[in-house]
């Protein structure tokens, strides 16, 4: 029987040798080692064997499979190795070919550049406010100090719908109903952002329709030096750190004082360029200290409260930001445009 | 409003100040310089020349030869091609190497063969704005008085001069005059203000005698006044004042007119001379216009006058517009000899009424209607008069006629020093308080106990009016940017978004992210695109504006949808075939046939998908957009707005969209079933006359789907137990809609069916015409224990046997 399982491991091994893929690697493997194979048929004659035998032939048996299986094992490993590598290397793709992105689309420009001011506002306590769109006379001037027939309307030619019914012209008048809404409340702090409209004839830098955000704060104690404070956090969050401003004095029907600020040239940082007509500055806003006429019309005492306004041109500030050459560019709606701002 | 700074220094000194300091100066003082112009554009060696002969040139037509006395003792020959050049003439002469505007030398040169030593200039030549010289002027050489020969030009011309163009706004009519102006300056500087000089008038002459004022119409002018001048000589002004006349962009026309422009500008009074003996009855009323009456203007317009329009009236006629312009029928011509003077303070919302409804504004009309300040109304008139009998060698009658209805009384303002700072955020001293009055020419006095400052302010601030108004005075003297930069202080607010304005953000985000680019279109469009689309939410009647731009732009927009299409024409004719963009906008619309509330505005989304939705690329084929991506976007948003199983699509043919490839959408809600929105395909006919392809699109209303989301995520515990899937195909009628035949199958199955789902629709001749075949995947669980195949068995055969019962279904093995 020792002969026999000798002979056995040689003739395995040697067949082994000469296997010549995993199929037949796989026929050796029940041939020597299968439930019928030619070892358990040796095996099957350990019956026989006297109990001095059996133990040194049970082990001589399980050297022969350990044998012949580390052969089967190693060989097996190696076509799997095989197999794999040449399935990798069927499966090899150009990685260079340009992968399948996701849709893009993009909110609108004026609409980003919106929610900008927002946030940033929202960050200092403000609320968002809004309003018709088409406005009554009263809202629009009247509440605003703003009188018919003051020559002050000569500043802004409006679209009427009847005599006392147009398309607002600011969004100020959405400071007069915040307050109303408010009820008296102080402190309020509020941005109205929204389109308005100007009869005036389009151009590069000149739409009728546009969009501006209005800013409200009314409160006990407030400050012109509390508005200069807001608007200089509100530049150096818009256009960075380094961003300074400069009031001048001006004129608003409904503030007193009133200012336009400039902010300095984005493009340049101040030291003067093309874009900011080499003075180092660009006006970006208007703004003033609530005139009291204002408060009385929003249900506020002048003597007990005082507040600041300040209010700005979107299209302004996105042409300023993005550096774009034309307003029309945000109404024509060419997807060329549109898509450059699907970024972050 | 241009100021010319030779002119400004005669009322304040402007020594160590150049024009550009100047505007910089009142830029940050809050009177805008918009440009600041140096009349010398470079002129140099152009002297005053005498032409004393002038000859045709021997070969050719247009060229004179001149003969030309510059005060050098030798004569010039120089060659003219003006038409005006003629013997006797005092011309600007550019010498040999004079230099003129835009780099030209002059150099001794050969014309056809004829020697010319320089050039006779036109006004253009010398750099001058020559629209304001008459028209003969204009196409020729400029023609002088008589003037010593060889001066230089530029002072004969003024042009060592800037003119500052002030961009006024609209509460600063103070700055519509050098003297207003020089006040300003002076503030700006601490320099004091010098007056202009007046003459006393004492001629036996009484103008009462010549002369009657009423004034009918008290409360359209509080005061009139008028010299009446004799003997005048009306002839071109003088050189130096048609100077400032041009520079302050003022035609000169004779001395008597001029003078009134002159003292308009320097006062900011508007004067106006009428020829005496045009006034019937030597008698001035001031009133308003009667009914029918008629006047030709002094620009040659025949003006028919309305009750409420304020006249100067003789005893028979009106002869002038108050404060608008003169009358042709008064007018001082050549013939003229003896004038009216006339001074007043015209009501300003009458001025601008008038000026307005006529369309007729003139640099009166323009200082009235921001009211004039009326302590100037005898200076200005006494001045004129003075400044007319020294040019025009007149006689100014003794005495002022006038009416005086309200006299000029300054203001008086007291305010708070802490109110000042308190409100500026500033510790300005009491001291600098009070010297900034000073310096801008306003009394002030401290109260007895130190705490306010009691302000008179002079008539000519007719911007101030309260306390504010001082404040922003003492804050633009001290200078905006001395004021510190201060946190709020005091209570904090939370900031945030509404509901609305979240999910107005969210729908934004989450269309973008899914591919689709945001537009803003006009709100305003055209009466046809109005009507385009059917109606949401039952109104529609469009809101037209009263004077609209255009026809293409006259009222406001009922939908979304008809601009979408022409930004996807807009884009196609770009070569922009492959459009996936929303709008979030506000459409409007009212009830009312006359519009007396304001309208309706509701915030709307509209879609527009048109072409291929996904490109080409090298890993797979373009994918079209079609009815199902349009509507797949609606149900993303409602899906997103908590809303998916309150809102069906029902098949619809509104107007202008594909009949079968249409639906409804509709919202159900507590309040009953309400149609909020349409998405379907464009019918083809429009998409012909819109030049688009197969285009999709979709409108819904966004302000009922405020109220109606449901923002709350509430938790459901995860299933415990398996669920059984077991699939349905049937074949029912092709008109048959999926959607009935999943509402059936889970009112039959009933609370254990978790879901349906369509997973296949097919049609074929298989299945014969008219027939579609639908096959449904049924999801059964019990959230509570494992379903037994008799149970799963028993509901699944109810659902087969709804189908069979109600929609004739056969069950495809």
């Amino acid at each position: 029987m020792k002969e026999r399982l000798e002979a056995l491991r040689a003739e395995a091994l040697q067949e082994l040798e000469k296997v010549a893929g995993p199929q037949e690697l796989g026929d050796l493997r029940i041939k020597y080692l299968g439930k019928k194979g030619a070892l358990t048929e040796i095996l099957r004659g350990m019956g026989a064997l006297s109990a001095e035998e059996r133990p040194v032939i049970g082990e001589l048996a399980n050297n022969v499979r350990g044998a012949i299986e580390a052969v089967l094992e190693e060989k097996g490993a190696a076509y799997r190795r095989a197999e794999t590598d040449a399935r990798l290397r069927t499966e090899t793709i150009d990685v260079s070919l340009p992968g399948s992105r996701l849709p893009t689309g993009a909110i609108h420009p004026l609409v980003k550049v919106q929610q900008e001011i927002e946030d940033i506002f929202i960050g200092l306590g403000y609320s968002i406010a809004e309003g018709p769109e088409v406005e009554t006379d009263y809202y629009n001037f009247e509440a605003l100090n703003l009188p018919k027939n003051h020559p002050a309307r000569d500043m802004q030619d409006s679209f009427y719908v009847t005599e006392d019914i147009l398309m607002r012209t600011q969004t100020s008048p959405v400071q007069i109903r915040a307050m109303k809404a408010s009820g008296g409340k102080t402190p309020l702090k509020v941005i109205c952002p929204g389109k308005v409209y100007r009869r005036d004839d389009d151009d590069a830098t000149h739409s009728f329709q546009f969009n501006q955000v209005e800013g409200l704060v009314v409160a006990k104690g407030i400050r012109m030096s509390d508005l200069k404070g807001t608007l200089l956090q509100f530049v150096q969050e818009m256009f960075g750190r380094q961003a300074r401003i400069r009031l001048r004095p001006s004129f608003f029907p409904f503030t007193e004082p009133s200012a336009e600020v400039d902010v300095t040239c984005s493009q340049c940082g101040g030291s003067g360029c093309r874009m900011c007509k080499q003075t180092g500055w660009l006006e970006i806003l208007g703004c003033g200290m609530v005139h009291p006429k204002v408060l009385e019309a929003g249900g506020y005492d002048p003597e007990e409260v005082s507040g600041f306004a300040f209010g700005m041109g979107i299209e302004r500030i996105a042409l300023l930001k993005y550096g774009i050459d034309d307003i029309r560019h945000f109404y024509t709606n060419d997807l060329r445009f549109l898509s450059q701002f699907a970024r972050m | 409003m241009k100021v010319s700074t030779s002119w400004l220094k005669d009322y304040v000194d402007l020594s160590g100040i150049t024009p550009q300091e100047l505007a910089e100066k009142m830029t940050d003082g809050g009177i805008e310089i918009d440009a600041v112009e140096p009349m010398d554009k470079g002129v140099a060696g152009v002297v005053v020349g005498y032409v004393k002969e002038k000859t045709k040139h021997p070969d050719a037509d247009k060229l004179n030869v001149c003969k030309v006395d510059v005060g050098t003792g030798e004569d010039l020959q120089i060659v003219c091609g003006a038409p005006n050049v003629d013997a006797g003439q005092h011309v600007p002469v550019a010498t040999v190497g004079a230099k003129l505007p835009g780099g030209l030398n002059i150099k001794r040169a050969k014309l056809r063969g004829v020697e010319s030593q320089g050039m006779i200039c036109s006004a253009r030549e010398l750099g001058l704005n020559d629209k304001l010289l008459p028209k003969e002027l204009q196409e020729g050489i400029l023609v002088l008085p008589k003037l010593e020969l060889g001066r230089p030009i530029g002072e004969v011309l003024d042009l060592d001069t800037h003119v500052l163009e002030l961009d006024l706004t609209p509460n600063r009519s103070d700055a519509l005059s050098l003297l207003g102006v020089a006040y300003e300056v002076g503030a700006l500087t601490g320099r004091p203000v010098k007056l202009p000089e007046q003459d006393v008038f004492a001629a036996a002459e009484k103008a009462a005698d010549h002369l009657s004022v009423s004034v009918e119409a008290p409360e359209l002018c509080s005061h009139y006044s008028a010299r009446y001048i004799k003997g005048v000589n009306v002839a071109p002004s003088p050189l130096w004042l048609q100077n400032r006349l041009m520079a302050a962009g003022v035609r000169p026309i004779n001395n008597i007119v001029d003078v009134t422009n002159y003292v308009m500008l320097e006062y900011g009074q508007p004067l106006h001379a009428f020829d005496a003996d045009q006034v019937a009855g030597g008698s001035i009323v001031v009133r308003l216009a009667r009914e029918g009456e008629t006047l030709e203007t002094l620009d040659g317009q025949q003006r028919t006058l309305q009750p409420h329009m304020l006249v100067i009236a003789d005893r028979d006629k009106p002869v002038a517009l108050a404060g608008v312009m003169g009358g042709a029928n008064s007018e001082v011509t050549d013939e003229t000899v003896n004038i009216v003077l006339e001074s007043a303070k015209f009501d300003g919302s009458t001025v601008r009424r008038t000026s307005r409804q006529l369309g007729l504004r003139s640099e009166s009309s323009l200082r009235f209607e921001k009211e004039v300040d009326p302590a100037r109304v005898i200076p200005a008139l006494d001045r004129a008069a003075s400044l007319i009998a020294r040019l025009g060698q007149g006689l100014v009658a003794d005495g002022i006629v006038q009416e005086v209805v309200k006299a000029a009384e300054p203001i008086v303002i007291t305010v708070g020093l802490d109110r000042i700072n308190a409100y500026l955020g500033t510790e300005i001293a009491k001291l600098e308080i009070q010297t900034i009055f000073g310096r801008l020419g306003f009394g002030s006095e401290i109260s007895a106990d130190g705490s306010a400052v009691k302000v008179e302010v002079p008539t000519r601030r007719g911007d101030i009016s309260r306390d504010v108004d001082l404040i922003e005075e003492v804050a633009r003297l001290y200078g905006y940017d001395n004021i510190p930069t201060t946190p709020i202080h005091g209570d904090t607010t939370p900031g945030a978004l509404t509901a609305s304005q979240a999910i107005r953000r969210e729908l934004r985000r989450r269309l973008s992210d899914a591919g689709l680019s945001e537009v803003i279109n006009y709100s305003f469009t055209s009466p046809a695109r109005t009507e385009l689309f059917p109606a949401l939410g039952g109104s529609s009647r469009p809101i037209r504006l009263a004077m609209p731009m255009s026809e293409d732009r006259s009222v406001l927009r009922t939908s979304l949808l008809p601009q979408l299409l022409e930004t996807a024409t807009y884009n196609r004719n770009r070569k922009n075939p492959d459009l996936a963009v929303f709008e979030i906008g506000t459409v409007f619309h009212t009830d009312e046939e006359a519009l007396t509330a304001l309208p309706h505005e509701k915030h709307r989304l509209a879609v527009l998908l048109t072409g291929a939705l996904r490109g080409a690329s090298w890993n797979r084929k373009a994918q079209k957009a079609d009815f199902y991506d349009a509507k797949g976007v609606l149900e993303s948003v409602f899906a997103a707005l908590g809303l998916s199983g309150s809102v069906t699509y029902e098949a619809d043919s509104p107007e202008h969209l594909h009949p079968g490839r249409t639906a409804a959408v509709k919202l159900h809600t507590e309040l009953g079933e309400q149609t909020i929105g349409y998405v379907g395909q464009l019918h083809p006919e429009a998409q012909q006359a819109e030049d688009l392809d197969d285009t999709f699109v979709a409108e819904i209303d966004l302000d009922v789907l405020y109220d109606a989301a449901d923002r709350s995520i509430v938790y459901r515990t995860l299933p415990r137990y398996p669920a059984a899937e077991r699939d349905i195909a049937v074949t029912v009628d092709a008109g048959v809609p999926a959607a009935a035949l999943t509402a059936a199958v889970k009112e039959a199955a009933g609370e254990l069916l978790e879901s349906v789902r369509v997973f296949d629709v097919y049609t074929g001749e298989k299945l014969g015409a008219g027939r579609k075949s639908v096959a449904l995947s049924l999801v059964y669980r019990h959230p509570e224990r494992t379903m037994t195949d008799e149970e799963v068995a028993g509901l699944h055969a109810k659902a087969v046997a709804e189908l069979e019962q109600s929609f004739s279904a056969e069950l495809r093995k």
